[in-house]
């Protein structure tokens, strides 16, 4: 069957007041990730083995092989913007729910300490990616960065609970240049935590 | 055309510090280090047909700044590499110390390739003549193919990046791809011409429009001085 683009968890508008404008998600959703989306479905219509698989399937068996490029960086973006979107919603940010707190300071030493290294991962992914807080096979939480569509699943580096897009169309309306604007904004004004909170629960 | 709301009435914050007057335009000289930010040869608005004035602003005066920050930051302690022109340190840049090669390979390229991308654009398009346009009937068949195969370049570069025309001593031309503000010259090849395709270059008229951007760009390529890249390669004398 194919893939299909999931409907955001909230109005297109409803960000617009914590600093991501209706246009910017109009366009990321509507326009970047449905291309992702129809990309890979024309991927896997072509190719009779990839027919019938997940995409987390998908995104690891196409990772780090040449020839199939095309199809990891499609596959990785639909599945880096569907977790994406719900990390977010309507006043988001503001104070951690009591168990995601504790595992972060129990692991960053404090919740300064965390968002510093995400925005750190974030502001130094060097062209287009992502930043990420994973639970490490370690169990612990760390903060990392990848490419273009790669993300932790592919690399294995564990189990992604928030990512940020870091590519220019995430920001480029609303802060031009200033990408350590927007992550700061995407950490205080947009984050859902309570669903963070429920990926680390399940992680 | 899609203009957001926030787009007109949010830009005092971050271009306070680049609210370029054409006065200033000619003044952008940076005071810490040896690498400067070159003057654009024409005003904002001389690419319209192509991208607006706005874009060329913010895309000069803050993104082109950064690199050219960023690279004298990182030649700071490092006098020797400070003292060398940027095309050298990039040819030469397996030789680079490892503590700053990722700077040099980000800033360092960054700040080549915007140089290079303003001085061949300010024109009104067309094709090349002479000398040039012979090199490229023989390496591709003709200029429509040569249009076509470069634009095909520039829409396969998946995230940031750029597509390169390269050309060797002997004249010969090549298309290529590279990754984020990689150089071609750090391969050892010399850049005839480029796009960038970074999605500053044209998000804020052309949004998730990749493909028409590519198009446009080529109503503001200056061939004559396109030409004179051509011909200083074939002497040995272009640099970045
Ligand atoms: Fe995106
Ligand atoms: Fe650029």
């Amino acid at each position: 069957m194919a893939f299909t683009l999931p409907s955001l968890p909230y109005a297109h508008d409803a960000l617009a007041a914590s600093g991501m404008c209706q246009e910017t998600l109009e366009l990321h959703h509507g326009k970047h990730h449905q291309a992702y989306v129809t990309a890979l479905n024309g991927f896997v219509e072509k190719d009779a083995t990839l027919q019938g698989k997940s995409l987390e399937e998908i995104v690891k068996l196409s990772y780090g092989k040449a020839e199939m490029a095309g199809v990891f960086n499609n596959a990785g973006q639909h599945w880096n913007h569907t977790l994406f979107w719900p990390c977010m919603k309507p006043n988001g940010g503001g104070k951690l729910p009591g168990k995601l707190e504790a595992k972060i300071v129990s692991d960053f030493g404090s919740v300064d300490a965390f968002k510093d290294a995400f925005k750190q991962a974030g502001a130094t992914q060097f062209g287009s990616g992502w930043a990420w807080l994973v639970v490490g096979k370690d169990g612990k939480l760390a903060c990392t960065k990848t490419p273009n569509g790669s993300n932790p699943l592919a690399e294995g580096t564990g189990t992604a609970i928030l990512g940020c897009d870091v590519w220019e169309h995430s920001y480029y309306l609303d802060f031009r240049n200033r990408r350590p604007d927007y992550l700061t904004n995407f950490l205080e004004k947009l984050v859902n935590w309570e669903y963070v909170e429920s990926l680390l629960a399940k992680a | 055309m899609l203009v957001p709301r926030r787009t007109l009435l949010g830009l005092g914050a971050g271009l306070a510090a680049s609210a370029l007057t054409p006065a200033l335009r000619v003044a952008v000289a940076q005071p810490g280090g040896p690498f400067t930010l070159p003057a654009l040869p024409y005003p904002f608005d001389a690419n319209e047909a192509a991208i607006d004035a706005r874009t060329m602003e913010i895309h000069h005066g803050l993104h082109h700044r950064a690199y050219v920050n960023g690279l004298n930051a990182a030649v700071a302690d490092h006098s020797r590499i400070a003292a060398m022109p940027l095309d050298q340190i990039l040819l030469r840049f397996t030789e680079m110390p490892e503590t700053i090669r990722t700077a040099i390979r980000n800033h360092g390229g960054g700040h080549a390739n915007h140089s290079m991308f303003w001085l061949i654009m300010g024109g009104r398009g067309g094709e090349p003549s002479g000398e040039l346009a012979a090199a490229i009937t023989r390496d591709f068949g003709g200029f429509a193919q040569f249009r076509e195969r470069f634009d095909r370049a520039a829409m396969g570069v998946f995230g940031s990046g750029w597509a390169f025309v390269t050309v060797n001593r002997h004249g010969g031309l090549a298309i290529v791809q590279r990754p984020n503000q990689d150089s071609p010259l750090m391969d050892g090849d010399r850049v005839l011409m480029g796009n960038d395709v970074w999605e500053h270059a044209y998000y804020l008229r052309y949004q998730n429009r990749r493909a028409e951007y590519v198009r446009n760009w080529w109503n503001v390529l200056d061939w004559a001085r396109i030409g004179e890249r051509y011909d200083a390669a074939k002497a040995g004398t272009l640099t970045i």
